[in-house]
């Protein structure tokens, strides 16, 4: 408790600041890893939004306990593993669902590489004719 | 003097999110919804720790946020190897 009453004005709203950002952040992430409806969509939101919430956390505890004179690599240490590793487990992750549930990848893109959308486009017909025209060749 | 009113809010934000991780967990349609749980349960508790640790103004905490995180890493590692190969140890 002392170590948080003798922050001056600056440093107390900065610090407030992220504070808040990295609690709504992490309340966000695990909302969403309880709204969305499939896994794949659920993977997003604790591998992004909670991982950049600890983060912020992290840095709060940091500057406040250097203010204090009492630098440790401590929570470098913990945010640089933290940072490695969660696209490490995401990876894992969603291999183990392709694994057990070969039907939840997405279906490949449609040979042609330009939409029909776009080839209304000034530029882009001569483009989409060369693209049509290369399988029959 | 705002961040110690505000920390107990952040505490109490950071459980919120720990409850909705453990709806997951005990939920969770398939085993991967279940490990994804688990991952997000030790990050959030990692938070929480390393925030009591500057509420109570003690260094100590840092190796427990530390330790939670090395095996908590291993752990969904781990996990989902099993579930990819049957096998832990190949």
């Amino acid at each position: 408790m002392n170590l948080l009453a003798g922050l001056p004005l600056w440093l107390d709203a900065l610090l407030a600041l992220l504070l808040v950002v990295g609690a709504g952040f992490a309340l966000i992430g695990s909302w969403g890893l309880v709204k969305l409806s499939d896994f794949p969509k659920r993977l997003h939101g604790p591998t992004k939004a909670t991982t950049l919430g600890v983060g912020c956390v992290l840095i709060v505890s940091m500057a406040v306990f250097a203010w204090a004179g009492e630098f440790g690599a401590h929570e470098l240490l913990i945010t640089v593993f933290l940072f490695l590793t969660a696209p490490v487990s995401a990876h894992l992750l969603i291999k183990a669902a392709l694994h057990a549930d070969p039907a939840l990848r997405p279906p490949p893109p449609p040979a042609r590489l330009v939409s029909p959308g776009l080839s209304a486009a000034p530029g882009a017909a001569p483009a989409a004719q060369t693209e049509s025209a290369r399988p029959a060749a | 003097m705002i961040l110690q009113t505000l920390l107990p809010w952040a505490l109490a934000a950071f459980a919120l999110a720990l409850t909705l991780n453990l709806w997951r967990l005990l939920r969770g349609p398939s085993a991967v919804d279940r490990i994804l749980a688990l991952d997000t349960l030790y990050i959030n508790a990692l938070a929480l720790i390393v925030l009591l640790g500057v509420w109570w103004g003690s260094t100590l905490y840092f190796e427990v946020a530390l330790l939670i995180g090395l095996l908590g890493f291993v752990g969904t590692v781990v996990l989902s190897k099993y579930l990819m190969r049957g096998d832990i140890v190949e």
